[in-house]
């Protein structure tokens, strides 16, 4: 078979652009997979138990973790409480319920929300929070991340709600059941995987925010103590040990970087477990 | 006095002896005009739907013939930005009247659609799901019964009941259809609304729901819009023509594809457009 002119340039331009394709991945795929990488393997020699069960002690006296990845996951699970509720409520509102005006002044107030630098989020709460109770809380490094997880779990609802086929609504409705009935039993469960992805987006990002917290959790050389005082986190304790002069604590943290980088991925693998598309 | 609407009417011919026996109306519509914002889709439209038979609407694509069958069930409440003149009775009680209950309407009059849409739960649980909302069923073996006499009734549950806890998405589109059925057949409505239910079938399963159609007609009023004339002929008692939002012409189908009364339904029956 002979080709002609034109053909043959349509079959080079379309092996170059897919290997073009293929290249980029490689490159995006590749930088991630040499931070994890590097971040494993400087962080697995400092690690061992009594690293992820101690509480720190001073330079040279070993100490671990123990208290800031209770103190992060009663954070989280703080930002969670409020923040999910709050996003998926919203969501569901801008796709179902709202419309006209108020809605679109609400999505944009949203959009903007997620564009605030989280610095500003946790300065906010410093100022309207901390200031009043005069002290750091659990509570208030809490709301701060929630507030952060708030628009990108609304938007994320908001758009895999609208992936929703119309007729399913339809078919529930004509079957006499109330709205809300077509939101709760209908809806939201055939969005479920997706919402869930924009939670776990969510999670992740807040995780691994440490500016939020400087002002409002503070921190704390011990375990936790109750939510209305300061509270240690992971993130901030990388902080403070990558700041540090000593390279012990550097090795530290690179360790608590791999703790919260493992804890990421242990919650987002449990979360697709169980909204996992059953049907 | 006639109006023009009064011509439209049906004529049970008493003439013609193969005309099934008029029973009452389950449905009777009055001046019935419908408006997508300043569009209007159907103009004056008055009718009655005889209760337990098969009442099919035929016409042209955008002829309103969808849109007159959604205003039965009022499923053109959740398009933003319509409006409905005139009445539908059923059984004598007005559906648009202020206080009537749209939920309490829907359970009456079920509705298969075009596209079938099975949720995306268990085969059992899309069945269920009417019975569930609803509170028809006080105990679990109770909804099962229900559930296995819905798909029963829909000439589906030898083919499911191995499978009834496995998605609905897996069942092919016949079957998906008549799970559809099964779903409104389950609450016990009086009438079922079919919007072109067999279109997207292949002919073995478009005979299987027209068989269907057939058995379920003892029990239920129907209406069912089509675009198929063989169709209408093969399942209906009564047919409807509609043209450009207007009501042509009702009647017996056996006079409507034999002897019409109105040269355009003659036309469109016959092909001459359409």
């Amino acid at each position: 078979m002979k080709l002609s002119r034109s053909d043959r340039i349509r079959r080079a331009t379309s092996t170059v652009m897919t290997s073009l394709t293929a290249l980029c991945t490689v490159a995006a795929i590749g930088v991630l997979a040499i931070i994890l990488f590097y971040i494993a393997r400087s962080g697995v020699r400092s690690l061992n138990l009594h690293f992820l069960i101690e509480t720190p002690k001073p330079v040279g006296e070993g100490g671990g973790i123990g208290n800031a990845i209770v103190g992060s996951a009663l954070l989280l699970a703080l930002s969670c409480i409020i923040g999910i509720p709050v996003g998926i409520s919203t969501g569901v509102y801008l796709s179902e319920v709202g419309r006209g005006w108020f809605a679109s002044v609400v999505r944009f107030l949203v959009d903007t929300l997620t564009g605030i630098p989280s610095i500003v989020t946790g300065v906010f709460i410093y100022a309207v929070i901390v200031l009043r109770m005069k002290h750091f809380s659990a509570y208030a490094g809490g709301i701060a991340l929630a507030l952060i997880m708030i628009p990108i779990v609304a938007r994320t609802t908001e758009e895999m709600i609208k992936l929703v086929p119309h007729s399913l609504r339809e078919g529930a409705l004509a079957l006499g059941a109330p709205q809300w009935r077509v939101t709760l039993g209908v809806v939201l469960p055939a969005a479920a995987a997706g919402i869930a992805t924009g939670v776990m987006l969510a999670i992740a990002r807040v995780s691994g925010e440490t500016a939020p917290l400087l002002f409002t959790a503070f921190g704390s050389r011990f375990f936790p103590d109750g939510l209305d005082r300061p509270i240690a986190s992971l993130t901030v304790q990388i902080y403070n040990y990558a700041i540090s002069p000593y390279d012990e604590w550097h090795a530290q943290a690179w360790a608590a970087t791999l703790v919260l980088m493992t804890l990421i991925l242990g919650i987002n693998v449990t979360v697709r477990f169980f909204t996992r598309k059953k049907f | 006095m006639s109006t023009p609407t009064v011509k439209m009417t049906p004529k049970f011919d008493i003439r013609n002896n193969s005309v099934p026996k008029l029973r009452p109306a389950k449905i009777s519509v009055r001046h019935l005009n419908f408006f997508y914002g300043r569009n209007q889709a159907l103009h004056d439209i008055s009718m009655e739907l005889p209760e337990r038979m098969v009442t099919a609407f035929i016409g042209p694509s955008g002829c309103g013939k969808t849109t007159f069958l959604r205003t039965l069930n009022r499923m053109n409440d959740v398009i933003p930005g319509t409006r409905v003149e005139g009445e539908v009775l059923i059984d004598g009680e007005s559906t648009y009247a202020p206080g009537a209950d749209v939920v309490e309407l829907r359970r009456k009059v079920g509705m298969v659609f075009q596209k079938s849409n099975p949720f995306p739960k268990s085969i059992f649980d899309n069945v269920a799901y009417g019975l569930r909302i609803n509170r028809l069923t006080s105990t679990r073996a109770e909804l099962a019964e229900r559930v296995e006499e819905a798909l029963t009734n829909a000439a589906l549950w030898s083919e499911v009941k191995d499978r009834l806890n496995s998605s609905a998405l897996g069942l092919s589109g016949g079957q998906q259809q008549r799970l559809c059925i099964a779903r409104a057949l389950a609450i016990r409505p009086e009438v079922i609304l079919m919007d072109e239910p067999a279109s997207a079938l292949d002919p073995i399963a478009t005979s299987k729901i027209e068989e269907l159609i057939f058995d379920l007609k003892k029990q239920y009023t129907i209406a069912i819009v089509t675009h198929n004339m063989q169709q209408a002929a093969r399942v209906s008692d009564f047919t409807a023509f509609f043209l450009l939002g207007k009501l042509i012409e009702v009647n017996t189908t056996e006079t409507m594809f034999t002897a019409p009364e109105q040269k355009l339904t003659e036309d469109y029956i016959t092909g001459r457009f359409g």
